[in-house]
């Protein structure tokens, strides 16, 4: 019950934070929304690489999939008479966003039954080459209805604006909750079986197969809604914002936070988001510093700068002192 | 009907490079059980480091004859043979026997270091440069059927070469016997008195130096050079090592070949647009229905 309200006073600040971030110019409030982005985004990924142990280079592609459904519900809706201010604009984004969710999760679907056949480095290409046929498709993707343009293939897709602050970080706030409560439930445990032994996962009879479909379906739910709040935002998407190297982004938040910590990614994805900003001077050493930091950690420190190992220690610990809380 | 030969000739041609990408990814997986990410990359390196020892050769000799080609194959192929055995050294050599996902994110991360290293003006340059003709563009046969160029013969017997030459020394020599027995059981050739690291390193120097070759073809094939070139036809090698059967080399030849060709001949039709997700979908085919390969044998997971 407790995390209900967390739920509720996480949610109570976004909805202030956002009366109050009037102040802030362009640029600030564009970093701020990446940030929000990219928690959804990598909090999400991080249920499959990090909870799950199965290892995806294919979120971007989920991502793409979500942003270009959901642009053409919106775009669909917007030339029939809704408009794109106040509430009505609040319900072409609910309605886009639910729907982009949707076909971005049936995407998850596709991809997550070859998993059931595939580990580890075999997964990654497959994920990645899913990530590529996406972006291959909808750059060959352009039709017109009444008159106006859909997908626009590689010319790219103009959105409406309809993103706002206290919608992004909402959402954030909504998929880092599901996804916590989710994992730290006793049909959760079931993914983090599946991750540290999926043999004796499955001698204990938990079905590996299912979860991991799960793990894909959950995860491309909300990139789909993700990339939907995203070109919602920047108003224009084309393929090439979802490329394999987006993935690689997103999977290095995960892996810096530490696989399997929800606070650790997020603190990662707000500082890999922040940093690039930061370091605009240097800019050619940007990614330079990024690869040499990906093998250094890997080879000092695998499990993540902000390790997963001591966060799950602390809440066993928690979880030992406070019996009520381990029987729910 | 008559651009089927000249396609089946563009075909070989472009899988005779895949094949030679493919061997050092399927070699390098036969005895470390990982795919090295970087190789794509290494293949790019190889390029560049061609584009490079030809400036510097014609500054001695006359550019376009053939032992200026060899030069400038060797110098390539030595420094990228240094280059594959010292990211063995740095990057992977402390990971073993550690999960397989530390060391494929550290390949990732190997992949990413050489492409935005390549990248830096002081280095490469991101601008595309100009590949110099180091093998002649002239044509051999021209009739409305068939139009053959010097460099596509050159580039099929090149590879054939090095793939029979990779074929010997695996086969029939020392250090190759010692690559198979590390390939078959690690633990086993360890035991045997055979140096597992000096065999790693040769793998990893052999494979690099073949995608050093594969790369300068590549580039005397289709003279743009740039630091993201090698990401592509990586993948696409590494898509044909996974058809031929992973840790088989004839396979990856086969696949390399297979691969070829049939994004050749899907260019020249109205899939043109789509030839790579083409070769992406039979990579999740494969791997759906024959996860072994075409050559590949099925292996039998122990608890």
């Amino acid at each position: 019950m407790r995390s209900n309200y967390v739920l509720l006073i996480a949610l109570a600040f976004v909805f202030a934070a956002s009366q109050g971030i009037g102040f802030l110019n362009h640029y600030y409030l564009q970093i701020l929304m990446y940030i929000g982005f990219n928690i959804i985004l990598a909090t999400s990924l991080n249920l499959i690489n990090g909870f799950t142990g199965q290892f995806s280079l294919g979120h971007a592609g989920f991502m793409g999939v979500g942003a270009y459904s959901a642009a053409i519900v919106s775009t669909y809706l917007t030339t029939h008479g809704f408009g794109t201010d106040g509430a009505m604009g609040s319900v072409v984004l609910l309605v886009s966003l639910l729907i982009s969710g949707f076909i971005a999760a049936l995407a998850g679907l596709a991809v997550g039954y070859p998993s059931l056949r595939l580990k580890g480095d075999y997964l990654a290409i497959v994920t990645l080459g899913f990530n590529e046929i996406i972006r291959v498709i909808i750059q060959n993707v352009d039709f017109k209805i009444g008159g106006v343009d859909y997908v626009g293939g590689a010319r790219g897709f103009t959105v409406p604006k309809l993103t706002t602050f206290a919608w992004t970080f909402g959402v954030a706030v909504v998929v880092v909750w599901v996804i916590e409560n989710l994992i730290n439930s006793t049909y959760g445990r079931g993914f983090l079986a599946v991750r540290d032994d999926e043999v004796a996962a499955e001698a204990m009879g938990v079905n590996t197969t299912k979860f991991k479909v799960r793990a894909f379906v959950i995860g491309a739910f909300c990139a789909g809604i993700g990339g939907g709040l995203f070109g919602h935002f920047i108003q224009y998407i084309n393929p090439d914002s979802f490329t394999f190297l987006k993935s690689i982004e997103i999977v290095v938040m995960v892996i810096l936070g530490g696989m399997g910590s929800t606070p650790g990614v997020i603190i990662a994805a707000i500082v890999l988001t922040i940093l690039p900003e930061a370091l605009r001077e240097i800019d050619q050493y940007r990614m330079i510093v990024y690869s040499l930091l990906l093998i250094i950690l890997m080879i000092a420190r695998p499990q993540g700068l902000f390790g997963t190992e001591s966060i799950k220690r602390r809440t066993k610990k928690r979880r030992a002192s406070n019996p009520a809380t381990a029987i729910t | 009907m008559n651009q089927i030969l000249q396609q089946l000739v563009n075909g070989i041609s472009l899988g005779a490079i895949y094949a030679l990408i493919a061997l050092g990814y399927t070699m390098i997986y036969g005895v470390l059980r990982f795919i090295n990410f970087a190789h794509g990359d290494v293949f790019m390196v190889g390029a560049f480091m061609g584009y490079y020892a030809a400036t510097w050769v014609s500054s001695i000799a006359p550019i376009g004859t053939v032992p200026a080609a060899i030069l400038v194959f060797l110098i390539s192929m030595t420094i990228c043979a240094v280059l594959g055995a010292a990211i063995e050294f740095l990057a992977y050599r402390p990971l073993r026997n550690r999960p397989k996902l530390t060391v494929l994110i550290t390949a990732i991360g190997v992949s990413l270091f050489l492409e935005y290293v390549g990248q830096h003006p002081a280095v490469f340059g991101p601008d595309p440069k100009g590949f110099p003709s180091i093998i002649s563009s002239r044509p051999i046969i021209q009739s409305t059927l068939l139009t053959l160029n010097v460099v596509q013969v050159v580039v099929i017997g090149v590879s054939l070469m090095l793939m029979f030459v990779l074929r010997f020394v695996v086969m029939r020599t020392r250090i190759g016997t010692a690559m198979r027995a590390v390939s078959y059981n690690q633990q086993a050739a360890s035991l045997m008195g055979i140096n597992i690291s000096l065999v790693i390193t040769f793998t990893f120097a052999v494979g690099s130096a073949l995608a050093a070759a594969g790369g300068i073809l590549y580039a005397s094939q289709y003279p743009s050079i740039d630091p993201l070139m090698g990401i592509m036809p990586g993948l696409k090698a590494f898509v044909a090592a996974v058809l031929g059967g992973i840790g088989n080399i004839p396979g990856a030849a086969l696949g390399g070949f297979i691969i070829g060709i049939v994004e050749t001949f899907a260019a020249g039709t109205f899939l043109s647009t789509y030839r790579d997700a083409i070769v992406f979908a039979i990579l999740i085919g494969i791997l759906i229905f024959k996860p072994s390969g075409l050559l590949g044998k099925k292996e039998i997971e122990k608890v």
